[in-house]
């Protein structure tokens, strides 16, 4: 590419300046760092609610929390943590990670993908404006009716949460097509399927998962608002509605929700094992296989988190079994893993010890929850701290911590410095070490009795000593956070350059320029092996994408055949106003159906204008300008 | 056979676990079995901790033998897809090891699902317990079909099997005893029931484990495995009316509880108050604790529970009643003496 085009190249992909770039960004890039730096956000103010529960409950008889405060503490940090961060945060990787893995230029639908991060940042706010006023949700991540119902909970909390999903779901949708697009029709030439980086298939896993799994809460908070706002009585049994339909529909959608977080970390762990123990990934295609079968298994077990609610004893025994089924493929995943390692030449980077750490305590994760997958067991066990315990050895050890690794890993590419070894070092220490002590000895508490959401208990139960430690090793974790956190801060500027393959990895985003230009590559590269950047030579590209206006290509689903060039949109700032538009629809729908009606009516307006066709009539066919 | 042993209540086949467990014993611990459900139960759990510690042990040794050994070789080119032929025999058997260990736990399981669905074809007392937000209504049912109502204190005879009709009176709630039993929600429109048989003597407690809106935390009740002839006794004592006041202090107290705003929500049997929208009081003086498991029985405890019932449980449907100090305590003082 000559000179001259290469400068063409740029400013046909380059951002306006000022504002009007800034909100009209399509760049992928631009869209998911919002997305992590809005999340790092939350989870600081996540692990705040968290430190503060902790300690309420470090000692008996604590007074500097009432039942109010820390119902609301425990709502707040539920939901943040699943519904603003956990999921997000894998979309946010997905935006970032999937064109550049895949040589491309930009997402499937760039705008949808600006539409995506605007529509949660308003879910965001729908959480955490009314906080700041005084008016936080209190009824925990879930929300059961008929508690969350008119009749007990009158106000616009329960309101406030139902509505702050709807905004978050949609949001996800929104990312998942569009990320599922982008895998299946932007592959470059010669990434057949079988070609395909274990990463991408788990992208793509997660966000199918995401799409057929959200609906289902979205129409069950629908619901909930219906019965609040227009008095209809699904969940009132005095009318004969049900309250379990609401706890099905919450869980078919949240169970899956467990694994749509869990299959992007499987993501990162691949990816990390591979590059840093020298070798591909020890059996990819049972690894593959896998994922799929946790994709469609986990669609089948969401009645283990209801089997105190006393359903059939029979289908009890179904839910356990589909339930501890779904052990086999996580357990595969684990020998692959470990066999990578065992087989490879690992160097122990940061990345590596996450792995390590994760692999150590998520599998305590799992062999817990293979517990409480045993119905008549799960009676003893579910609603207690052993559960919390378990939840958060699957959550924090199996996705927060592949996603500190990743992190890591993809901070070189990212901003173009290394960050500093020893202080990552120091960070994993503090947060591994913190996170099993404050939360293993939750299992022994949940045991001897210790139910979950209570903001006090007396000091005749003797649980005091244990919620001491389990508040000093969640300290420890926070302080760990911090560490990460600066060290993340402080290498931008202080840190090593990094080039453009500082671990010497196989996929195609380490060919790219660290920080990566806004059109990430200058020629499509063509694949022709599962690990592109490990074979030798140079890669080869292929010519003939437009310099002179914004051109990705489009291939086939299977082997990845050149399709066409496909025209790809440009910033727009319609995509923020048509989320603003819809954000007014959502948070005008607490206070009266009407709402509706008349909100729909500026979206229809916004959509109509971000749709407008500009492209020139074409010359010949059937819809020729005459 | 699993579920036989469970059944059978026999001791713990795992010491090693037992000993670990040791002091973790307690009033409303799931470790410290006193019935033939949880007892089953906790012989489950043995077997998990067991064969999950066995797989997690493996698990690090692999872990660990793969990064001890690496040592050696650095610095070469990456392999790219190499042949494992020893490593796809290892995933093989390591997906062997891991089915045949989930057909046991789902084995096992499975049998102790079947015990616990045993105890319903058996002769039962029959108790109805309602959740309501935050204490326990609870009701039995005698020989002769009368109902006796007693609230957040539920006494249960050794060696018989308890079937308990659960019912909710406003939002779910779920009922746990984890020395007798697992729990089982308290949901309303639906009935659900639970079958305990206690087989240890001794004071328990139970707390509701689901969340229900401000006071959860306080939503407790003591639980008391009597043998059959005391509980046959204490139920018929539960059944009589109220006792008359046996001094005049009483008899004071028992004006403003009747003649005040105590009667329109208690009631206690033989007198004019009849209220039924909070727990029962005509035996309340014999109870161990007041205001669901939020204090211990005393005549201080009751004076600070009816003059300041928000500061102690803040959100309770208990309002705070004015009483003059003397009156509070002629007041505590009946409800004291209704044992």
């Amino acid at each position: 590419m000559s000179p001259d085009e290469r400068e063409r190249l740029h400013a046909v992909w380059a951002d306006r300046p000022g504002l009007l770039g800034f909100l009209g960004t399509v760049d992928h890039k631009r869209i998911a760092a919002r997305y992590i730096v809005t999340v790092v956000g939350l989870l600081f103010l996540s692990g705040m609610l968290a430190i503060d529960m902790r300690l309420q409950l470090s000692q008996p008889d604590m007074r500097r929390m009432g039942p109010q405060q820390y119902n609301e503490a425990f709502a707040l940090h539920g939901s943040t943590m699943l519904f603003l961060i956990s999921v997000p945060v894998m979309e946010a990787m997905a935006l970032w990670l999937v064109p550049l893995m895949l040589g491309a230029r930009n997402m499937a639908f760039p705008r949808l993908a600006a539409f995506s991060y605007w529509l949660y940042l308003g879910g965001v706010l729908m959480l955490w404006l009314p906080h700041a006023l005084g008016i936080t949700p209190d009824l925990g991540w879930f929300e059961y009716p008929p508690l969350s119902g008119p009749a007990y909970s009158p106000g616009h909390r329960a309101d406030i949460w139902a509505q702050m999903i709807t905004f978050t779901e949609v949001a996800a949708l929104a990312a998942s097509v569009n990320v599922v697009a982008t895998i299946l029709k932007m592959r470059p030439p010669g990434m057949t399927l079988a070609r395909m980086p274990f990463f991408l298939w788990a992208m793509l896993v997660a966000s199918l998962m995401t799409i057929f799994a959200l609906p289902a809460i979205m129409l069950a908070t629908s619901m909930l608002i219906a019965d609040r706002l227009v008095s209809t009585q699904f969940f009132a049994p005095a009318a004969g509605g049900d309250v379990l339909l609401f706890q099905h529909m919450f869980w078919f959608f949240g169970h899956p929700e467990v694994y749509i977080i869990f299959v992007p970390a499987v993501g990162f762990v691949s990816s990390i094992v591979e590059t840093f123990s020298r070798r591909t990934l020890f059996g990819h295609v049972p690894m593959v296989l896998s994922i799929l079968a946790i994709g469609v298994l986990a669609f089948g077990l969401w009645v283990h988190h209801m089997f105190a609610v006393g359903l059939p004893r029979l289908g009890n025994d179904f839910y356990t079994a589909a339930s501890m089924a779904i052990a086999l493929p996580a357990g595969l995943q684990m020998f692959c893993w470990i066999a990578t390692m065992w087989s490879g030449r690992p160097r122990f980077a940061t990345p590596l010890l996450w792995v390590i750490g994760f692999i150590a305590t998520f599998v305590i994760g799992g062999l817990s929850g293979v517990m409480t997958a045993s119905a008549p067991l799960d009676l003893q066990l579910t609603d207690t701290y052993f559960v919390v315990a378990h939840l958060h050895y699957v959550l924090i050890g199996g996705a927060l911590f592949p996603l500190f690794g990743a992190f890591c890993y993809w901070y070189p590419k990212a901003t173009g410095r290394m960050m500093s070894e020893r202080w990552g070092v120091v960070a994993f220490i503090l947060i591994v070490g913190g996170f099993n002590l404050g939360f293993f000895p939750m299992h022994v508490l949940g045991l001897e009795g210790m139910p979950r959401r209570i903001y006090t208990y007396g000091p005749d139960m003797g649980w005091g000593t244990l919620n001491l430690v389990a508040t000093i090793g969640s300290a420890i974790a926070m302080l760990g956070g911090i560490v990460l956190t600066g060290n993340a801060l402080i290498s931008l500027w202080r840190g090593k350059p990094a080039g453009a393959d500082p671990w010497g990895a196989p996929t195609l985003e380490w060919a790219a320029r660290s920080p990566p230009p806004q059109h990430n590559f200058e020629e499509v590269p063509v694949v022709t092996s599962i690990a592109p950047l490990w074979r030798h030579g140079d890669l080869p590209v292929m010519t003939g994408l437009a310099t002179d206006r914004r051109e990705v290509l489009v291939t086939s689903v299977i082997d990845a055949v050149p399709q066409y060039r496909h025209h790809s949109v440009g910033p727009s700032l319609w995509p923020f106003v048509a989320a603003l538009a819809t954000s007014g629809m959502f948070v005008a729908s607490i206070f009266t159906p009407w709402a509706v009606v008349w909100g729909a009516i500026p979206i229809g307006v916004a959509l109509v204008l971000w749709f407008w066709p500009r492209r020139p009539r074409s010359a010949t066919g059937p819809l020729a300008r005459r | 056979m699993a579920g036989a042993a469970a059944v059978n209540g026999g001791r713990s086949p795992v010491p090693l676990v037992a000993l670990l467990l040791t002091g973790c014993s307690g009033i409303q611990s799931s470790l410290d079995p006193a019935g033939m459900q949880a007892g089953a139960t906790f012989r489950l759990f043995e077997l998990m901790i067991v064969m999950c510690g066995v797989m997690y042990g493996a698990v690090l040794l692999f872990l660990g033998a793969s990064v001890w050994r690496v040592r050696r070789q650095l610095a070469a080119a990456p392999a790219i897809e190499p042949a494992d032929p020893g490593l796809g025999k290892g995933l093989w058997a390591w997906g062997g090891v891991i089915v045949a260990g989930l057909v046991v736990l789902a084995t096992g399981s499975f049998f102790v699902e079947r015990a616990l669905a045993a105890a319903r074809a058996r002769e039962a007392l029959q108790v109805r317990v309602t959740g309501h937000q935050w204490w326990w209504r609870i009701q039995y049912r005698t020989p002769d079909g009368r109902w006796i109502e007693t609230a957040n204190e539920l006494h249960l005879p050794a060696g018989r099997t308890a079937r308990i009709e659960l019912g909710a009176a406003d939002v779910i709630h779920s009922f746990w005893v984890p020395n007798v039993a697992g729990k089982m929600d308290v949901i309303p429109g639906h009935t659900n029931v639970i079958d305990v048989s206690p087989h240890r003597l001794g004071w328990f407690r139970g707390q509701c484990a689901e969340f229900c809106g401000a006071q959860h935390a306080h939503m407790a009740f003591d639980v008391k495995v009597d043998s059959p002839a005391a509980f046959d006794a204490w139920l018929a004592q539960q059944g009589r009316p109220a006792a008359a006041p046996a001094d005049a202090i009483a008899a004071r107290g028992m004006a403003i509880v009747t003649g005040g705003a105590c009667g329109l929500c208690h009631v206690v049997r033989g007198s004019a108050a009849t209220g039924r929208a909070g727990p029962d009081l005509t035996h309340v003086g014999g109870r161990r604790s007041i205001g669901a498991g939020t204090l211990p029985m005393s005549r201080g405890a009751l004076q600070g529970w009816i003059a300041q019932p928000q500061a102690l449980k803040p959100g309770t449907m208990m309002p705070a009643v004015p009483l003059d100090g003397a009156d509070a305590d002629a007041v505590a003082h009946y409800l004291e003496t209704l044992r």
